[in-house]
């Protein structure tokens, strides 16, 4: 089980000073998080992409890669990559340099995006947005495990021998979530090629995700990679904590009130009730995630957002120190209970290594022909995939 | 986006009557009832749930969908009642020329699809007879787009038609008529929709993934 931080890299004003840092002041302070994530123990911090302000990370390899280069154990990831709008050859170069730099320790996050003008200021349509994800990816993922590439799609200029270097690190490509916040095609896309699932589910209630999370395993099994519950999923969620419940509360409030999102709109307890949103004591906080499996499954990984709406940089830190501290040993003992041997961890490099090395022992004939194997069509719903070799990978 | 299959028919019928004034008691509310009355009537033997949603009660949860998009249990609740109903009579009142700012935030936090093949009834009231067309020109595009069945009478009542002879009544009855008509073979409410359905045709690889 993993633990983290994602981010939106959102400057906003803090709405009880109304002072509002530089975009300086915010790419240092995601620096510094990132950093702190680390101290305190947590396995993952993830990056969001955006191009509008009121948001910092339009260039987040640049960020991961300086990151990366002073830390040692924390995974970097994205939260989201925008597979419909950036080029899947550039995604696939920038984290292959970006996992070599890092020595392994890269994952990605592919996502739509929600903003509108965003697809047509780089050449897109939001209507394809399904269809350039589905494609993207499928370029990316040929990109990252074929020396040479043939390809021809709808969106983008075709490929002869095309080769995307530097080839991913130790010939295993960085492990893939897609995250969705309501469409079942990228639930489908997840499961078919054994990818992971991330539900964003910090908005909304936990019923849709249930449901949601439920048809990826379901679909998971479908495509033969594994039991239902062998599914790599990972879970978005919100804290904010002091000592005493009602400090907390009291001092999240502004932030709640006045938040990009859901600010202005429902109260923070009507919210905290709907939402894994969490304000509270660290107990509070370790009761309600642990309770998270009862609902989702045993899950792989789980990230908090603890930095947006304008809180301090102080504030954060000082959260911070409580999640790691306080708050995920307490989850790790409580998620080890009871966990079957055969729900997997959190993917590593490390993990994907000795995976790729078991599967070359166990069949390379498979491998052969997952090189020249059939197109896949459109009948895999039917299961006709479950034989095609990407799905037995 | 939704999958219709046919489930086993339902001899029962479902109508779902959404107001949306906002006084208490309001002329929209008092129209509303005399509409599912009267359809009911015309609906005879037949079994039929009423249930009515009073969009005044939910105003706080229509705004905050449109903000958080996503439905506070109780909202959801009565979307689904809206949804899977097999006739919806929708009335509001007529504000600046139009339906109520209220009644077009609840269209507007359903889901586009939702309402597609609903046979429904156009009501709305107003303080003059001279803004009866609001129903054709501003109501019925709404249910146009949506691909909703708007049957052909629209019942505007103002004011002064509460206290006159001046064929309200008559009016509600016709439209009732053709509402029930449409209802009585309507099997929408036995129907499942499955939200995880995939697009005809879709495939996790593309049209052109692994050429």
């Amino acid at each position: 089980m993993q633990f983290g931080i994602f981010t939106v890299s959102d400057v906003t004003e803090d709405p009880t000073t109304g002072t509002t840092p530089t975009e300086n002041d915010r790419i240092k302070a995601l620096v510094a998080i990132a950093k702190k994530a680390e101290e305190v123990g947590l396995d993952v911090f993830a990056l969001g992409e955006h191009h509008n302000p009121p948001f910092v990370s339009s260039s987040p390899t640049t960020m991961l890669g300086y990151i990366a280069a002073q830390t040692e154990k924390l995974i970097l990831s994205t939260s989201t990559t925008l597979i419909t709008t950036n080029d899947p050859v550039k995604i696939a170069e920038d984290y292959a340099m970006l996992q070599h730099l890092a020595d392994g320790r890269v994952d990605v996050m592919m996502g739509r995006g929600n903003t509108g003008p965003v697809y047509p200021w780089f050449g897109k349509d939001i209507r394809d947005g399904i269809e350039l994800a589905v494609e993207n990816y499928a370029l990316l993922h040929r990109l990252w495990r074929e020396d040479f590439v043939d390809w021809q799609g709808k969106f983008r200029t075709p490929l002869q021998g095309f080769q995307s270097t530097p080839r991913p690190l130790d010939g295993v490509p960085p492990f893939v979530w897609h995250g969705s916040i309501r469409s079942p095609e990228i639930a489908e896309q997840a499961a078919y090629y054994g990818d992971g699932f991330f539900a964003n589910n910090i908005f909304w209630p936990k019923e849709h995700y249930m449901k949601l999370i439920g048809y990826y395993r379901q679909r998971f099994e479908h495509y033969g990679h594994g039991t239902a519950s062998q599914a790599i999923v990972g879970l978005g969620g919100q804290a904010f904590m002091r000592k005493n419940s009602q400090d907390a509360k009291a001092e999240f409030r502004p932030y709640f009130d006045n938040a990009p999102v859901y600010g202005h709109g429902p109260s923070m307890e009507d919210f905290t009730e709907q939402t894994p949103l969490t304000v509270g004591s660290p107990q509070e906080v370790i009761d309600r995630y642990a309770a998270m499996r009862e609902h989702f499954g045993d899950y792989q990984r789980q990230l908090f957002l603890m930095d947006h709406a304008g809180l301090p940089l102080k504030t954060v830190l000082e959260q911070l120190d409580i999640l790691g501290e306080e708050v995920v040993p307490a989850l790790r003992k409580e998620f080890a209970v009871g966990r079957p041997a055969t729900v997997p961890d959190g993917p590593t490099h490390a993990s994907l290594v000795a995976r790729r090395a078991k599967d070359e022992q166990q069949g390379a004939a498979r491998d052969a022909a997952a090189a020249s194997g059939p197109a896949p069509t459109g009948e895999m719903k039917d299961g006709a995939a479950a034989s095609h070799p990407e799905a037995a990978r | 986006m939704s999958a219709v299959e046919p489930a086993t028919p339902s001899f029962r019928r479902k109508l779902a009557v959404v107001s949306a004034g906002l006084s208490q008691p309001s002329s929209t509310r008092l129209l509303a009832d005399r509409l599912a009355e009267a359809t009911k009537a015309w609906l005879g033997n037949l079994d039929v749930e009423l249930d009515v949603i009073e969009l005044r009660d939910l105003a706080q949860d229509v705004t905050n969908n449109l903000l958080t998009g996503y439905p506070s249990p109780r909202l959801e609740a009565a979307i689904e009642k809206v949804t899977n109903a097999d006739g919806l009579i929708a009335v509001t009142p007529i504000f600046t020329t139009s339906y109520s700012g209220l009644f077009k935030s609840f269209i507007d936090v359903l889901d586009p699809q939702s309402l597609t093949g609903m046979p429904v009834l156009l009501g709305a009231t107003g303080g003059t007879e001279r803004h009866s067309l609001a129903i054709d020109y501003g109501m019925r595009p709404l249910f146009s787009y949506l691909h909703a069945v708007a049957v052909p009478t629209g019942v505007y009542a103002a004011s002064s038609d509460w206290g006159s002879d001046a064929g309200l009544s008559e009016r509600i009855d016709r439209a009732a008529s053709e509402l029930a008509a449409l209802v009585a073979v309507s099997e929408r409410s036995a129907q499942t929709r499955d939200p995880f359905a995939l697009p005809e045709g879709f495939s996790p690889v593309g049209s052109f993934g692994a050429q």
